[in-house]
Parts: C-alpha cells; structure tokens; sequence
C-alpha cells in the first residue's frame, strides 16, 4: 500500500514538473498585481504589467534617450511638429492592426492623467490620425522635453491601447486587457494579488536593434511567464533555493547572505540608478510654512544614519543629494552637502533661533507596514529633536498615511508636517514630472508649495533646447529646491534581485521586463 | 428536531444583518481610502478626489449601505474596488485552499490528537503521559510560523521531499495535491493537536474517575471497551466542541502559515482587502466567516445528540 501512495506522489510529481518546466519562467515580483489598468494608477506592478502585455510609441534606452519603439519619429524645422509613423506587423492580440487612431486615443486617455502628458496638452494646437500609419501632433509652442515625456519608462509611460479600450473615461478601470506588446495576459489564469500569467504573443515583431532598456528588439526567448506573490520574502527565498522559482525581483537586504553561498543561484543589482528616499514637508502649517525653519530641518538631517537604518549594507545604498536623482542626465548635489556629509546641526540650532521656532512640535507620519519605510522617521526624528525640534512621532499603518496626507487642516486637527516616501529615480529625474517641483499651491503634491520660482524654472527648462541648457537649468533647480525644501533628498539605494543561474540575459533596465532574457533547461 | 434546525437557520437573518451594519460602519470609520491604493503615490488630490467621485466613495454613506444591502439581497457580493474582480469568483477561487487544508488540518489533528488524549489520561503519570503534555504545551507555545520554517527546512529543503511552498487542488490529484498541502497542514496539525489532546485527557480523566466506568470494569468489561465505548463516548461533548471551534477557525483563514507556505487561501484575501481597505471584499468576508461560525457551531450543536442521547431538540 505504502510503495502504492509513494509510486504515485512520484508520477504526480514528474507530472507536475514536467507541465510546470519546459520554459515557463516563475517570478516573484515586489507586490501582487490587482490593479490592470497602468493609466489610472502609478504603482509600479500595474507599469510592469503593462510593459508585459502593450507596447509603447518611443521608449527611453540606458542613456536617457528616446528611441523608436513602435514608431519612428521626425520633428518640423519649427519644432512644432512631430510626426510618428507606425512600424510594419504591429498587431493587437486579437489579431487586429495597430493603427494610427488607436495610438491618439491612448495619448489622449493618457494625458489627462499624467502630468507631463497634460503639460503638452496645454501647449498642443492638435493630435490626430493622419493616416493608419501616421500621428501628427501640432503644438502651440515648442516643447524641448517633448520626446522625453513621451518616452519615460516610469510614473506614467503612455502604453497604447486598442481605440475601443483608450475611450475608457480616465478616472474609470479598462476591463479589456488587449495589447500589443510581447507578451498576452491570460485572463483566466489571472488570481488578484496571487498569480497572474503571460504567454508569449506569437504574433509579436521584435525591433532588429538589440534590447537596450526599454528600446530596441523586445525578443521573447520563453514560452510563458508566471508572477507569483509571496507576501513572505523568507518564503521566496526558500522557493529560490529549492527551485520552485526563478527570480526574485526584490531581495531584502538582510536576507542576503541566505542566498550568497547557494551555487545555483545570483545575487546582483539589477537597475544602476535604484531608488530614491525622501521627506516631504507641508507647506501649509506651522512651522514648516517658515523657510528658515524648513531650511534647518534640511541641515539638521545627514543621509548616512538614514540609510544605514534603512538599508545596512553599503553596498546597496549611496549618499545622494540630487534632487533629481544621481547618475541621470541631470542629477547634481548642489547645496546638498550637509545631507550628504552630516555637520549641518549648528547650522540648524542658529536657523531655529534666527527663525524664532517656539517649540511647535513636528507631526512625523511614520509608517509601520511597509518594510522600506518604517526606520527614516525614526532615525530622522531624533535628528530633528537634536537640532531642538519638538517632534510627535505618530505611527499608523500606509493606508491611514495616505489618507491622513491628504488632509490640508491643522496637524493638531488630523493634519501633518512631514512624512517619508519613496521614489524610483526615472520617476523624479524630470523636472516635469518629479511631484516634489509642482508649486502651485493647492494644485501641488501633498504639502502643496506654492512656489513660482520653481514654475519659472521649469518653464525655463521646457525652453531650453540643448542638453548643456537643459543641465545649466538643472542646477538651477536643485539649488532653490534645497533652499526652498521642496524635499529633503535622503540618498538613494537599490534592493537586489536574486536568480536562479538557469536565467540569463536579464537587461538592467530600471523597470524589470521579461524579454530578452534566456531560460535553461 | 427539524424545527429547532430551522428556528436557528432563521435566527442567522437577524445576526447576519447587525454583522452587516457593524462592519459597514466600522470600515468607514477606519482611516483609509482605496481610492488611493489605486491612484498610486503619484496622484495630486485633484486626480485622488476624481477617481473617489467614479468609484462612488463620495456618495452619502446611507446610499452606500442601501446600495450594497441591495447587492447582497440580489446574492451579489459586489465588485472589487481594487482589482475590478467579482468578490464571488475571488472568495471561490480563495475558498478551496483554506477548506482543504482545514479539513487535512482536522483530520490529522483528530486521529492523532484523540488517541494520544485518551492514552495520556489511561496511562495517568506515567512516561506517556508526560510525553503527551509536554507536546501538548510545546505545540502551543512555539510560533505557528517557526514550527512552519522548521518543517519547510527539514522537509523541503534539507530532505526534499514536498515543495516549499504554493497549493494545488485536490482537482489536479491526490499527489499533487498532498505533496503541497500536506507541510502545511501538519504545521497547523501541531497546534491542534495539542489543543485536542489536552481536552480528551482532562475529560477522559474526569470520566475514567466515574462510578459506571469501575462498575463497567468489575464486570469484566475488556480496557479498549472501557476507555472507547463508556469513557470517550462520554467525554466526547467538549472535545466536540473544541474540534468545531477548532475548524471554524481554520476556514476563517490561517493567515500566518498561508503565508509562509504560499497558500492563495481566505485569511490572505482578508488581510489584504483590509490593507488596501477594499470595503466589498472585507464586508463579504467577515458576513461569509460570520455566516461560517453560526453554521459550524449549529453542525456542533447538533451533533451532541449522537453522542449524548440525553440532549433532545
């Protein structure tokens, strides 16, 4: 009886294995997917998912420049008009031709949500489908960044939709999950927040350059691709170990050296630029309606304490003081180096005095269930405190946070004066549609500066028609955003990811994608 | 008998419908806003306030009870605020993990768990007994998730034999579906069994001490009649009531071991749609447990009669 039960475990097993091989690649990303619509969210699993199952117009290659993608583009001598003509073989997974119209309904749906999509908006005379193949868009004005908005990879790329799906109102979920992009989302298959499955789109045309980040040939070299949420990372890591996954997309940084002496599997930093750590303070209330009080709780806070909290080991975090992250075009640390090199506590002590802070206490939001945000208030807290802040910590889950940062009342009644969040460095390395630079007032991000220089500035950038204009303005920003507080940088730190050595030519982009890459058997 | 069923059957309207008032009022007085959850970190509070005005968070909380009350009155749960899912298909989907693994749960904790109890209290101080009780008070107070690591390292990762985690349904196959459910089952069996095991000991202890069990001996009754057929029978009413306690728990969801082994079970479903404060998934999961609880405890209360003629309904 005994031999009976074994023998048949065994042939469930093989059976199972063998179903579950072949080239099925199983994954454990940063968090479940449960939001399929990318355009009506910024959560990063919704963008990943959408760079799975749609393609999109011009993508942005490790350089930070624009690339064609599914179209080529050219740009009038006046700079007022971009024309995008459609590559051959591009097919949506239900067989129908990508076409012209269905590209402007996508832009359109899009710029009503993103805010660089809505800056071009306010200076476009029209977008229409010239033919299948052709999207003309007309501006008012130029605009030099033009071709960066369209091709950023992050926070909100404009991912094109079949026509009938893009009229979907913006502030309303798509339910139809048609593509165009490398891969099919099965929707059967699909469990919110458990698994969700693509399947290689047979009928995908690969560009002929090689994959370089987001640009070039998306070459699908498997036949399936699995997402598997494992709200445990120790979980994940015995699922690596064993081999029942072939990545992880996140590693915990304490977990490392779980996985470092395991001969099957690697651990490595993926994305060059990682993410970046800041506070934010409101505007609104006492006493960070005060510059000079805002200015001292910059000098009060050094990077290195935060992120050796945060993260630990070196290796995976850097002191960064750019507002608009470093190792991008345009990331400088100007103004920042008491963040990045500490001492600025006198500094902060004589700011306070000067400004006459009279003891109002700071409302510090601080987190408590999300790992990558639980230990910056707290070490940042008792930096404030030592410069002679009075500081009430208050921990709430993310939730209420966000909830309660929306508030614009009194931090005495249910309001806020600071609180931390995280950012991936694409996302804030145009000034365009880094949040943190939006000043106007009530329009503004959560904190809501009111603030024209920093509208001038940007308007500077959009004029500036060179990279050494572009760069110059830069500096420009960053030397007010730290003057003015818009943020206080805390530096920048990349989790690693973990793979099984069966996996091979991963790209390092910042977004992780599936193409490209190799499974052994 | 066939009334008093009914009687408690229709008793479950009035408990349902307070449950419903209870946890819709309690979920819009908790802070939080899944409209949020679904704009992302990026969104301005204009963008925020839009999306809010199209999922309907902004109506007058008495239209959103109506609205909902009419919902479940028509038998539809409603729809996921977050992934636009039907809460129905997610708690299907949800639901067969958790029952499987409860009843494997159940089923191992009670054919280990009874003898075990029943030895320990025959074998009153002896060896055996200390064995049992000093099980019993380690599977209580070791971390369901610890003993969960432990089985995963030995079991999975040292020897090999079941995987490390996920679920596959009993619709697959046995073995498929044992190989997965198995670990964490008798993760969750070690608990049980010392929960079940100190309740048959201090029962059958009670009534090995009774008059009718010496007499059943000095009839000559054989020990295996004695402690089966005269002791447990009669000590089997609290046991039966841990044990259906004891289950209702686990298909409310083990949130815990779901977690360590992966399994896309309901306390996971749970934990998240509170998370992410998804207001349909989290009212119709606490209406379903509740609804749960109040049929398991009429199944417990029921069953008494079988093993205790003297209780009628």
């Amino acid at each position: 009886m005994l031999k009976k039960v074994t023998a048949t475990l065994l042939a469930s097993t093989i059976l199972t294995g063998a179903a579950w091989a072949e080239t099925t690649v199983n994954a454990v990303m940063h968090s479940g997917l449960r939001v399929l619509d990318p355009i009506i969210t910024t959560a990063h699993i919704s963008r990943d998912h959408a760079y799975m199952i749609y393609d999109v117009l011009i993508a942005q290659d490790s350089e930070f420049q624009p690339q064609p993608q599914m179209a080529e583009w050219t740009v009038s001598d006046d700079s007022l008009t971009y024309t995008f003509t459609l590559r051959d073989g591009l097919k949506f997974h239900d067989g129908a031709p990508v076409t012209a119209t269905d590209v402007v309904a996508s832009l359109n749906r899009w710029a009503q949500k993103d805010a660089g999509g809505q800056v071009i908006m306010d200076r476009t005379a029209s977008l229409e489908a010239t033919d299948d193949k052709t999207i003309t868009w007309t501006l008012n004005e130029p605009f030099a960044p033009m071709l960066d908005v369209l091709s950023k990879q992050s926070a909100l790329p404009p991912f094109i939709m079949p026509a009938r799906v893009a009229e979907t109102p913006a502030d309303e979920s798509i339910t139809d999950y048609t593509g165009s992009g490398p891969f099919i989302f099965v929707e059967e298959e699909f469990q919110p927040g458990i698994s969700v499955t693509y399947a290689k789109n047979p009928d995908y045309v690969p560009r002929d350059e090689p994959a370089d980040w987001m640009a070039g040939g998306k070459v699908v070299n498997v036949d399936k691709v699995r997402w598997v949420n494992m709200p445990d990372i120790q979980t994940a890591v015995n699922a690596l170990s064993s081999g029942e996954i072939d990545y992880i997309e996140q590693m915990q940084v304490d977990l490392v050296p779980l996985l470092e002496g395991d001969p099957n599997v690697t651990v490595e930093v993926r994305e060059p630029t990682g993410m970046q750590t800041m506070a934010r303070l409101n505007f609104l209330h006492p006493p960070f309606d005060n510059e000079k009080i805002r200015l001292a709780a910059l000098k009060a806070i050094s990077q290195e304490p935060v992120l050796a909290a945060m993260i630990g080991n070196p290796e995976f975090y850097t002191i960064c003081g750019a507002v608009l992250g470093c190792g991008t075009p345009l990331g400088s640390e100007t103004g920042a180096e008491t963040l990045t090199q500490g001492g600025g506590i006198d500094e902060a002590k004589a700011l306070l005095e000067e400004a006459g802070y009279d003891g109002t206490p700071v409302v510090l939001m601080a987190p408590t269930d999300l790992v990558a945000l639980v230990t910056q208030p707290v070490v940042i807290s008792q930096a404030l405190r030592d410069a002679g802040f009075t500081v009430d910590m208050q921990p709430m889950d993310w939730q209420t946070l966000v909830t309660r940062r929306a508030s614009q009342g009194a931090p005495a009644d249910g309001g806020w004066n600071l609180f931390i969040t995280n950012w991936m460095v694409p996302e804030i390395s145009n000034p365009i549609s880094n949040p943190m630079l939006n000043g106007r007032g009530n329009d503004a991000w959560f904190g809501w500066p009111t603030d024209e220089t920093i509208e001038t500035l940007k308007e500077d950038y959009i004029a500036a028609t060179d990279a050494d204009a572009q760069k110059a303005v830069g500096e420009e920003i960053q030397k007010h955003a730290i003057d003015n507080v818009l943020l206080v940088p805390l530096g920048q730190y990349s989790l690693p990811q973990a793979r099984r050595n069966t996996i091979t030519e991963m790209i390092n982009s910042p977004v992780p994608v599936f193409w490209n890459l190799q499974k052994a058997e | 008998m066939l009334g008093y069923i009914l009687r408690r059957i229709l008793a479950v309207i009035p408990v349902m419908l307070l449950v419903a008032v209870f946890v819709f009022a309690l979920l819009r007085l908790t802070p939080g806003d899944p409209a949020a959850i679904i704009a992302g970190d990026m969104a301005t509070p204009a963008q925020l306030e839009r999306i809010r005005e199209a999922m309907g968070l902004n109506q007058p909380l008495h239209i959103q009870f109506i609205t909902w009350v009419g919902q479940l009155l028509r038998g539809d749960l409603g729809t996921s605020l977050i992934s636009n899912t039907p809460v129905s298909s997610m708690i299907a989907a949800r639901f067969g993990p958790t029952l499987s693994i409860a009843l494997l749960t159940i089923l191992m904790s009670v054919c280990l768990a009874v003898p075990m109890g029943v030895i320990a209290a025959w074998k009153h101080r002896s060896a055996a007994d200390y064995a049992v009780m000093s099980f019993s008070v380690l599977g209580f107070s070791v971390p369901v998730f610890v003993i969960g690591y432990v089985f995963i390292l030995i079991f999975s990762l040292k020897l090999g034999w079941f995987p490390v985690q996920g679920y596959t349904p009993i619709s697959s196959g046995l073995g498929p579906f044992l190989l997965n459910a198995f670990l964490p089952a008798l993760t969750l069996t070690t608990i049980y069994v010392a929960l079940i095991a100190r309740m048959t000991r201090a029962n059958m202890l009670e009534v090995l001490g009774e008059d009718y069990i010496r007499t059943a001996r000095a009839k000559g009754a054989p020990e295996r009649r004695v402690l089966f057929r005269h002791a447990l029978k009669n000590a089997a009413v609290p046991i039966l009531t841990v044990i259906g306690t004891g289950f209702a728990l686990l298909i409310g969801g083990v949130v815990v071991t779901e977690t360590v082994f992966n399994i896309p079970g309901i306390g996971r479903l749970t934990v998240d749609a509170i998370l992410a404060r998804d207001y349909p998934v989290i009212q119709a999961m606490i209406l379903l447990t509740s609804f749960l609880y109040v049929l398991v405890n009429l199944v417990i209360d029921l069953s008494y009669s079988f093993f205790d003629p003297r209780i009628r309904y």
